[in-house]
């Protein structure tokens, strides 16, 4: 006897169970399954999250892939359904369907420089990768996170950051865009880290994994391919309005993709001419 | 700081290293060392641009201020880095302040000797603009991107 495949267009209830405060509009949820089993997922994937009665938005899964009591989502109020969703206080419930989407190569990087640079909220997204490879850093030849934010306020998971860069073996570079007078940390933008963060590496060893505002993903990933980092090993997660999240409506179509099956984490080989065409 | 050592300090520069050893030592000729402690004022906007200088160790605010508020940091400098590209153009005035954010060491060179060199020495004057484009070129295209305000709402 065979179980029939759960309805990937039916959402499952989920009810937070934790909620933090990581900055002005940004919230992230703890999420448990109120009937269903925890899916599993892989770092990189999204989840659609549905408010009841005002509508469905695709967040990125931002916890630990290996805690399994929960889900975690970091959501930035941009509109009415993320606003929503990210005001939902222990107790409330919500409709989730997924996990969706392609995720960080991470395990095909053995024995490679990992090299994660992280733009603003682009940082929950690559969380559940860097978490992991923290884990199993021994498979890895060096664990490096470059994060860029707009200001020194609103660095996402600041503590958490700082937790990291006194592990060993991981290598944190920090640096926002604007800062008061008195800030001592870096001020510019994380491409200026680049020169630093791939350091002595031979850049045909390291992987590159980039997320944050699209703009920044593609002076990033231009600036390590020509430093000589191969596109190919250049990984990049890629944003557009997701709908059905399974590949049928074509609302996140990009080029030749489907961002929400295809994508949302592409390499750069394989998008850097789309990435400079004007309006796709 | 000798002038042995700042010859020294020019040949191991990225910058500095295929120049000749003469015209290592012409260049050393117009340097010193500088320090600055955490904290001071290296040069304010609209001071007179006579030093450019070559971070040994130490990290500089780049900053400007702006009306009725706090200064805002524009870019930050680290060891490697060249403090300065006034120097390079009348009316050779500052543009920003320079603010030490840790204890600086620095060779600092003379702006005007340097220029009266590259006049007497054209071709060695091509060179050393040849190697300072690409740090104007880095800063250049990293404040164009500060300016994109990529984290903003409207650039995503």
């Amino acid at each position: 006897m065979t179980l029939p495949l759960p309805d990937p267009m039916l959402p499952m209830r989920f009810r937070v169970v934790e909620r933090f405060d990581e900055q002005p509009g940004v919230a992230s949820l703890a999420l448990v399954p109120v009937e269903d089993a925890m899916p599993l997922f892989r770092p990189g994937q999204f989840n659609m999250l549905y408010a009841f009665g005002i509508g469905e938005a695709a967040i990125s899964i931002s916890g630990d892939p290996h805690e399994h009591g929960w889900m975690v989502h970091t959501i930035r109020e941009v509109g009415a359904v993320s606003r929503a969703l990210a005001r939902i206080h222990p107790g409330g419930m919500l409709g989730l369907r997924g996990p969706f989407g392609a995720h960080w190569p991470l395990r095909r990087q053995s024995g490679r420089h990992l090299l994660f640079v992280a733009g603003g909220l682009g940082l929950a997204p690559l969380r559940p990768a860097i978490l992991q490879a923290l884990r199993e850093k021994t498979r890895y030849a060096s664990l490096t996170l470059v994060c860029g934010a707009r200001a020194p306020e609103q660095m996402l998971y600041r503590d958490e950051v700082d937790g990291w860069a006194r592990q060993p073996g991981m290598d944190v570079l920090r640096i926002v865009d604007h800062a008061n007078a008195g800030w001592t940390g870096r001020v510019g933008v994380v491409t200026t880290l680049l020169g630093a963060a791939l350091g002595p590496h031979d850049p045909e060893s390291v992987s590159a994994f980039v997320c944050g505002p699209e703009i920044m993903m593609r002076f990033t990933a231009r600036d390590l391919a020509i430093a000589g980092v191969p596109g190919g090993r250049i990984w990049l997660s890629l944003e557009r309005n997701m709908k059905c999240a399974i590949g049928r409506c074509g609302r996140c179509q990009w080029g030749p993709d489907f961002l929400c099956r295809d994508g949302p984490v592409l390499p750069y080989d394989r998008v850097a001419r789309r990435l400079a065409i004007k309006e796709l | 700081m000798t002038r042995i050592e700042i010859e020294a300090l020019l040949a191991d520069h990225p910058d500095f290293h295929q120049f000749t050893a003469a015209e290592r030592a012409r260049l050393a000729a117009w340097a010193r060392e500088e320090r600055y402690p955490a904290g001071t004022t290296i040069f304010n906007e609209e001071d007179p641009a006579d030093t450019v200088f070559l971070l040994l160790e130490g990290d500089v605010a780049v900053q400007n201020a702006l009306p009725g508020g706090p200064p805002v940091i524009i870019e930050t400098l680290h060891t490697g880095d060249m403090l300065g590209w006034a120097w390079l153009v009348p009316p050779f005035r500052r543009m920003s302040d320079a603010i030490a954010q840790t204890d600086v060491r620095a060779v600092g060179l003379d702006a005007a000797g340097v220029r009266a060199l590259c006049n007497a020495h054209p071709e060695m004057g091509y060179r050393l603009f040849q190697n300072w484009l690409p740090h104007l070129v880095q800063r250049f295209r990293s404040q164009r991107l500060q300016i994109l305000d990529v984290y903003s709402e409207r650039s995503r």
